[in-house]
């Protein structure tokens, strides 16, 4: 009888093995797929993670994945925090959104005056909306034990519709004829998240992704904040002895979650997005919950999955343009990547052993 | 050397490259961006029907590619750029919210033209176009007018934008000038697409007395409903809804997309395309009305058609004076017309209709 | 503005069926809680459960094999959710984010072919004169079979969790899986038929909206009805009946909604569309006080080390 038997320390070797044979074991079932739906199976894998890479306009996809990857990456940083500690902040969709409302109404406020000030202000305010919101199921949690991941997800869809009333009403444009939206904020200077180096998808928001990797890195491994995260998710009682106060612990992990998620929000709203409209958000705080799994909470692992996820969203439209594969079928390939992905960590941290048949 | 630069100068050579299929040496390619899926039976279904036009029309001579389920922003950028740098000759972006992003990567391809729909965003390889749906209300509003007993006509209308609150004008006036003791109940949903939404309001307001249902809204879950309902009357939207037919739907709006783009495509090919806001209806062919039912009376039917004839040609405007707004101060004088500007733009209610927009 | 246009039989009567898909849902992801299962893939599971309900009625012409293959659907599928968090262990939300994921694009592959279709109606029970009761007539009598099976299951829950031994070994399991295991339970597989329990109700709440509420399909048609039942299940903490009271009032809430549109009263739709999740929190807070509400092992990934 095979039993799974706990390591002693996850294996090294499988940490990075499993994500390769969760790739290839995605090709494989990805490709039974498009074969039946009569597309060329190495054709459609190939277009998807290879044509964005290293393909003909390489040079146009691969700034994109900073792009779309950028998002992921900064919110999932956050979370993986939280997740370490054994916080779920599974709301970051709605911290997304708040972020990108107070820091594009703080944009707009100041319409159409110029200063090299308010855009650093948009960024604080972003960053403000996204904490507030993460610290109502905080203090929620602290004040009255309520489960978090619960309020954080209620809010996701309070914010989804604060978000549909303030496009059509306080943060209209006047001048679009009425229809749903906000100014585009790409074209008001002193606000607007330009790229850094024109056309190499380098916006502010992915300087501030990386500035979270670094920092997350350094914080988990050097300082003794990351020790008190590191120790209170793994054994809760012993970190009440090594004196972690758990109240600050939850406001500290659901503080800094909501505050990136509200920066990755402003950032797109004032760069590549634009303008605040009825559907600006676009999953990203649910996606980067995944990110952050499949990254294995690891800042580096996060920053890999975060680009994967981008490579499998801009190859898939790319797939779906070329050779005519459904959406749908993009959606189901992800799923299946994301299966595997999940499913396949068990070796890292526990091995098969072939065992007799104990007797009851 | 720039990757700014390196995008400009593969779109010069895609350019050049590109330029030689007039002489027919080389296929047009025309790309399409959906917003929704092409399941979705409504919007994009009809665009995607245009496209298959296309195909079918031209042949081996066009290739069409198609991306659906683009979010607006950076995403609905990407993805025209790809089609772009991929060799299409022609892109039709067929959301509102893709404006912006349709005038940032137009002008970066300026060889390639791109065709927004419904926006009011040009560039010189940018153009508009849109339909004329009120012609098509106009027109349901008079046999909604005419067919219903309770004189209560059911409204589901999606967001409190121009569009709609246009369609809920044309359709009011010409069932008030029929019946005038006709009132409109509005439920406005606050989504495109929701079919149990939809279902939903189309119930409560058959409840509430209405017997003629109306909808903005792209799903059949309304016509189930008064199906369901036995005697209520209703109208196919976007699409014909045929299934429906003959009763609960009496007659339909229909998207049709297919003339423009072939006409387009073609423009294209023969090296006149030129930008151009189009704002087409029942004239034009963009705006069909679906067969009329015997379920509704012959003499009914006779005017619906005569007035669906005055309009294609041009001697009726449904937005014709006298007319007052909500408030009851003047808008239109005898015989005036409305003007495209006020149209596009409008966010008034006509004097009559009760309840306020929601803002 | 008319309040007396909204009659408050039909509006009950309305409510009860509009209730329907979340009450299934929720009363599915309700049992799987209880075993201490966090599974939020139930929106991907409905949808499945949407189109393998419209297939099978539309091929059978029978909406009852549509229903029964509906249930089998949503249970399948959540198999997969059961193989990834109870046999490889990999966490609970990540796993049913991609099910959702997963469930929306395979049921828009399934569903290609059956876009404008219209599926066999499924007929209301046939009371004969108790239909004609005033008042409580068309509020009781009125309804397709699936309604009354919803409640019909809401109190099968509730006294199998209450009453049985089967209940019993359930909740032990989710309040704490490791004192479970030591009894002898086998957690996993009590927790995997849960799973199931919990797909094949999604399922079938999927399905009432393709075959009854709506009835046609469409990609994505659920529209976050499953996100809802989510939150009612943390709503009703836990417990059967509170979710049949909430699945009423979230329903009455959007019915009551749509009808003072219909009245002529102006409301803020986007602001009541908010309410069900602010209440949700709401009770949350309310509940802390008791803190025996949620299972104690919601959430967390069993290993027996033994």
């Amino acid at each position: 009888m095979i039993r799974l038997e706990q390591r002693p320390e996850p294996s090294r070797v499988f940490a990075y093995l499993t994500p390769l044979m969760a790739v290839l074991a995605t090709f494989l079932f990805g490709g039974v797929l498009f074969a039946v739906l009569g597309k060329d199976p190495v054709q459609s894998i190939v277009t998807i993670f290879w044509e964005p890479l290293f393909g003909e306009f390489a040079f146009f996809y691969r700034p994109q994945l900073l792009i779309k990857g950028a998002p992921l990456v900064l919110i999932a940083i956050g979370l993986s925090l939280g997740f370490k500690a054994g916080i779920w902040n599974i709301g970051a969709e709605g911290q997304y959104i708040i972020g990108a409302l107070v820091g594009a109404g703080v944009g707009l406020a100041f319409y159409p005056a110029a200063s090299v000030l308010i855009f650093p202000l948009m960024v604080v305010a972003g960053a403000f909306g996204g904490w507030v919101w993460a610290m109502i199921p905080g203090v929620l949690k602290v004040r009255f034990g309520t489960n978090e991941i619960l309020v954080s997800l209620m809010l996701v869809y309070v914010a989804e519709q604060f978000l549909a009333s303030m496009s059509l009403g306080l943060l209209k444009n006047p001048e679009g004829f009425g229809f749903p939206g906000s100014r585009n904020l790409q074209q008001y200077a002193s606000a607007h998240n330009a790229e850094i180096i024109a056309g190499s998808g380098m916006h502010w928001g992915v300087v501030a992704a990386l500035i979270a990797v670094i920092f997350a890195y350094v914080l988990l491994s050097r300082h003794r904040l990351g020790f008190a995260v590191r120790v209170t998710g793994e054994a809760p009682r012993a970190a009440r002895f090594a004196g972690v106060n758990p109240n600050r612990l939850v406001l500290f992990c659901l503080g800094i979650s909501g505050m990136l998620a509200g920066l990755a929000g402003l950032f797109e709203v004032a760069g590549p997005a634009g303008q605040v409209s009825i559907d600006f958000n676009v999953g990203y705080g649910f996606t980067a919950i995944i990110v952050a799994f499949l990254g294995r909470l690891h800042p580096i692992g996060i920053v890999l999955a975060g680009l994967l996820m981008a490579l499998t969203y801009i190859g898939g439209d790319i797939a779906q343009s070329q050779l005519g594969l459904p959406a749908a079928a993009i959606q189901v390939f992800q799923g299946m990547l994301l299966f595997f992905l999940l499913a396949l960590d068990l070796f890292t941290n526990y091995r098969l052993r072939l065992r007799r048949a104990e007797v009851a | 050397m720039k990757i700014t630069t390196l995008l400009a100068s593969a779109a010069i050579a895609l350019g050049l490259a590109t330029s030689g299929f007039a002489d027919g040496h080389e296929k047009t390619k025309v790309g399409f961006v959906y917003v929704g899926p092409i399941g979705d039976g409504g919007w994009t279904y009809e665009h995607n029907k245009g496209r298959l036009a296309v195909e079918e029309h031209f042949g081996d001579a066009v290739e069409t590619v198609f991306v659906e389920n683009v979010a607006e922003g950076p995403d609905s950028e990407r993805v025209m750029t790809q089609m772009a740098l991929d060799g299409a000759d022609l892109i039709f972006t067929t959301s509102f919210g893709y404006m912006d992003p349709t005038i940032n990567i137009a002008a970066k391809f300026p060889d390639v033209k791109f065709e927004h729909a419904t926006g009011y965003k040009r560039a010189d390889n940018v153009s508009t176009y849109s339909a004329r749906f009120y012609e098509g209300r106009a027109i349901q509003g008079h046999i909604a007018g005419k067919m219903t007993k309770s004189n209560i006509i059911g409204y589901i209308a999606s967001y409190p934008i121009p569009e709609v609150i246009r369609g809920i004008n044309a359709a009011y006036i010409h069932a008030a000038k029929v019946n005038p003791d006709v009132e409109f109940k509005i439920i406005w949903a606050y989504t495109w697409f929701d079919p149990a939404k939809e279902a939903d309001a189309a119930r409560a307001l058959i409840e509430q007395g209405a017997d003629v249902v109306l909808q903005h809204t792209d799903s059949t879950a309304p016509q189930a409903a008064a199906q369901e309902a036995g005697d209520v009357v209703t109208f196919g939207q976007a699409s014909d809804m045929g299934q429906y037919a003959p009763f609960p739907r009496v007659s339909s709006i229909i998207d049709d997309w297919a003339p423009y783009y072939i006409a387009r495509t073609q423009a294209v090919m023969d090296g006149t395309w030129e930008s151009t806001d189009t704002w087409d209806g029942i004239g034009a062919g963009m705006v069909a009305i679906g067969e009329i039912t015997d379920a509704v009376p012959a003499d009914v039917k006779e005017e619906a058609l005569a007035m669906k004839a005055a309009i294609a040609d041009g001697s009726y405007h449904p937005f014709t004076g006298p007319l007052k707004k909500q408030d009851g101060s003047d808008w239109l004088a005898e015989g005036e017309i409305a003007d495209d500007g006020t149209l596009a733009g409008m966010n008034f209610y006509i004097e009559g209709l009760t309840g306020e927009i929601p803002q | 503005m008319d309040l007396s246009v909204i009659n408050p039989v039909l509006l009950l009567a309305a409510l009860m069926s509009a209730a329907t898909p979340i009450l299934l849902a929720a009363t599915g992801e309700l049992v799987v809680e209880r075993a201490g299962v966090l599974n939020l893939g139930v929106e991907g599971m409905m949808i499945v459960g949407a189109i393998c309900g419209f297939a099978a009625a539309v091929e059978s012409a029978s909406p009852l094999v549509g229903f029964a293959a509906a249930a089998a659907g949503g249970a399948v599928l959540s198999l997969l959710f059961a193989l990834l968090t109870q046999l490889t262990l990999a966490n609970q939300v990540a796993s049913g984010l991609a099910l959702t994921l997963f469930g929306l694009g395979l049921s828009a592959l399934l569903g290609q072919g059956y876009v404008g279709v219209k599926p066999p109606r499924m007929p209301d029970v046939d009371f004969g004169p108790l239909a004609e009761i005033p008042l409580l007539g068309p509020v009781l009598f009125s309804h397709d079979p699936i309604l009354y099976i919803g409640i019909l299951l809401v109190a099968a829950v509730w006294a199998v969790l209450k009453f049985t031994r089967a209940g019993l070994i359930l909740r032990a399991v989710g309040e704490n899986h490791d004192a479970a295991h030591a009894l002898g339970y086998k957690v996993v597989r009590i927790r995997t038929l849960a799973i199931m329990f919990g797909g094949a109700l999604a399922g079938l709440g999927g399905a009432y909206i393709s075959l009854i509420r709506v009835p046609q399909w469409t990609e994505g048609m659920t529209a976050g009805v499953g996100w809802i039942a989510l939150a009612l299940v943390v709503f009703a903490s836990w417990k059967p009946w509170r979710v049949l009271l909430g699945a009423y009032l979230f329903g009455g809430i959007a019915q009551l909604q749509l009808n003072l549109q219909g009245a002529g009263v102006a409301i803020p739709v986007e602001y009541l569309a908010m309410s069900p999740y602010i209440i949700t929190i709401v009770v949350l807070v309310v509940l802390s006080a008791d803190r025996t509400a949620a299972p104690g092992s919601l959430g967390r990934i069993f290993h027996a080390s033994g």
